[in-house]
């Protein structure tokens, strides 16, 4: 069982909305719009923006998001790759204050490849959203987002090194983890566990 | 409150002038820096933390950590084992709370898997993590005064710590890669005499935390070394992804335990301790009243057990889900379906439905983050940890700047770092 290829990451059955990824599968019917059940998952940026309409994140990226899913009580929130600056200081005006982590997925060999995921908490709400950015392996870069939150600088070296996305605008970009003249990238899923001997 | 930039995150640090010489002329020869070197293996270091100085006299004029020493690319190994198997990996991680980081990631595996896990668990797992929480704060107190030059300090902490890492092996045979979470619940019943030793130790505890401070806490030479000392603004903190003491000791009320219960910790009555001060005081102030903080929460805890009726459902220390928590050894010899679903999770681990969740739990360090995808398999796709130290470390700078350098050894100790978590 662990062995067989991962069924497909992430569905995103985009019901109403002719979405960016029109999956092969129409994903779940028609979602209860008018009752929103915040105990089951709901997928889809129509449905999810009509359930959470109160969220604050939800209003802050109404006009940026391109998708989105709330699973287990965790509200994911995809925007383009362009606008992650505008995106977060987005959230960051809406009350989520603390930059908690940015990490990626790979994905290989789907396309869009990586997958960057950052999470914010709010203090004040006390609430937790990801914000994801899906990236095409053609085009690895992505804007820092140091200028809104300081505390990303090694969390994106830390991408960086292992995962080999750059990102533009970060002061220092060196490998972290890594020594300097280390090949490849050890977190791609096409770089063997064990390494290269 | 919004966060500002802390310049000195965003200019090159002097580690690129050790680096290329020829591609960043070292210009602080005419005003009379110089670049120093610290670490890998300064004892003060709490580990292999490597920090280049530059220095005017003894005054930091830049600092720049060089980690990395300890990567062993947990996160890669993860990828390839099972999700149960994981579970001594992450003990590894940060190898002064074992038991913290096991309860992240089976919470975090726990809420892939929509698993509920019976309350007598829970308060074993609380309190398995208080006593965490004490022990890695006597390690921090120990350390932290001896890097200081109160030996005395040290082996005062290590009584105590020996006394919960006895514990710790009466519950899962080892001292600290304990290991003795699993997806589901616990690893085992908690042997004969546990309730009486632990009930022992925090009878004692909240005096020996009295002769700490009365060793410390008005101490001259302890206050002119603190007093201070990196300080760190609330906004400072806030933008550099501080969190746990440091952060409570800048001001700012955040307690994972509290604001974004985990656990049964709603359960639990208990303070959290802050301070407005933000200097290696405050954060020292913040972390002794955090052990007696979880005194109270253990000694609660304990009552919650004693009070707890037998033969119920939540007097099991594993949820009742036979397909992913491994059955009775008893039942095995017995129970044709146990010995299959014995046989079937060890082979091939049990498949997880795909998603992905982040839980986050209040680490004796700051928030540790499990953040864990799953592609549908028995392993996991992606398990990436939001360490504490990792994000504390950026803070160091701010907080040395301008200082001198044998404050630089008072504020490594005051954040508690353990760069096991921060390489990973």
């Amino acid at each position: 069982m662990g062995g067989t290829p991962g069924i497909p990451p992430v569905p995103t059955p985009s019901a109403n909305t002719p979405g960016p990824h029109p999956g092969p599968e129409p994903g779940p019917d028609g979602l209860g719009i008018s009752t929103p059940d915040l105990t089951q998952a709901i997928h889809g940026k129509e449905a999810v923006f009509t359930a959470l309409s109160e969220n604050s994140a939800v209003k802050a990226l109404a006009s940026l998001a391109t998708d989105a899913k709330w699973d287990r009580q965790e509200l994911t929130i995809t925007v383009p790759s362009e606008s992650i600056q505008t995106a977060c200081r987005a959230v960051q005006s809406a009350g989520y204050n603390f930059f908690e982590d940015v990490t990626a997925v790979d994905w290989y060999p789907q396309e869009p490849r990586f997958q960057l995921t950052y999470h914010i908490l709010s203090h004040a709400l006390k609430q937790r959203i990801r914000i994801v950015v899906k990236l095409d392996s053609a085009s690895l870069s992505i804007e820092s987002i140091i200028p809104i939150w300081p505390a990303a600088n090694f969390y994106e070296r830390e991408v960086f090194d292992l995962f080999g996305i750059h990102f533009s605008g970060h002061p220092r970009l060196t490998r972290i983890m890594m020594p300097d003249n280390w090949e490849g990238h050890p977190l791609r899923k096409d770089y063997p566990v064990e390494g290269y001997r | 409150m919004a966060p500002t930039a802390a310049p000195d995150m965003l200019i090159p640090g002097v580690e690129d002038v050790v680096a290329d010489a020829a591609a960043h002329p070292v210009s602080g020869t005419e005003d009379h820096t110089m670049v120093l070197n610290m670490g890998p293996q300064h004892p003060s270091t709490h580990g292999v933390l490597r920090l280049v100085l530059e220095i005017d006299g003894e005054s930091i004029i830049s600092l720049a950590p060089d980690i990395g020493y300890l990567h062993t690319g947990i996160e890669k190994t993860c990828e390839a084992k099972f999700y149960q198997q994981v579970v001594p990996l992450t003990d590894r991680i940060d190898y002064l709370c074992p038991m913290t980081n096991n309860l992240a990631y089976c919470l975090a595996v726990e809420k892939l898997l929509a698993l509920e896990i019976p309350e007598r668990a829970q308060i074993l797992r609380v309190l398995l993590n208080e006593l965490t929480r004490i022990q890695s704060h006597l390690v921090w107190l120990g350390t932290h005064a001896m890097d200081i030059g109160a030996l005395t300090m040290f082996l005062y902490c290590w009584r105590e710590r020996e006394d919960i890492l006895r514990i710790f092996e009466a519950v899962s045979g080892q001292r600290m890669m304990t290991s003795y979470f699993r997806i589901g619940g616990l690893a085992l019943e908690p042997p004969m005499g546990f309730y009486k030793s632990v009930q022992d130790f925090l009878d004692i505890m909240p005096g020996r935390i009295d002769q700490y401070e009365n060793l410390l806490t008005g101490n001259p030479i302890w206050i002119g070394r603190l007093q201070g000392v990196g300080t760190l603004t609330a906004a400072e903190a806030i933008s550099l992804g501080v969190t746990g003491p440091p952060l409570r000791a800048s001001g700012v009320d955040w307690d994972l335990r509290r604001d974004m219960p985990y656990s049964g910790y709603e359960k639990f009555k208990f303070n959290v301790p802050t301070s407005q001060v933000g200097d290696v005081w405050a954060r020292y102030v913040v972390r002794i009243q955090e052990m007696r903080e979880s005194v109270k929460i253990c000694q609660q805890a304990m009552e919650m057990l004693a009070a707890m009726p037998r033969d119920t459902p939540a007097y099991r220390i594993v949820a009742d889900a036979p397909k992913i928590v491994l059955p009775d050894r008893e039942q095995m010899k017995t129970q044709m379906e146990s010995l299959i679903h014995h046989f079937k999770i060890v082979t091939e681990g049990f498949a997880v439905p795909a998603g992905e969740v982040y839980q986050a739990v209040e680490s004796p360090r700051g928030e540790m983050g499990y953040y864990v995808v799953s592609d549908g398999t028995a392993k996991p796709y992606r398990v990436h940890m939001r360490n504490p130290s990792f994000a504390t470390l950026q803070a160091l700078e701010t907080m040395c700047k301008g200082r001198l350098l044998a404050d630089v050894v008072a504020v490594i100790g005051s954040i508690d770092i353990v760069l096991g978590e921060i390489d990973r």
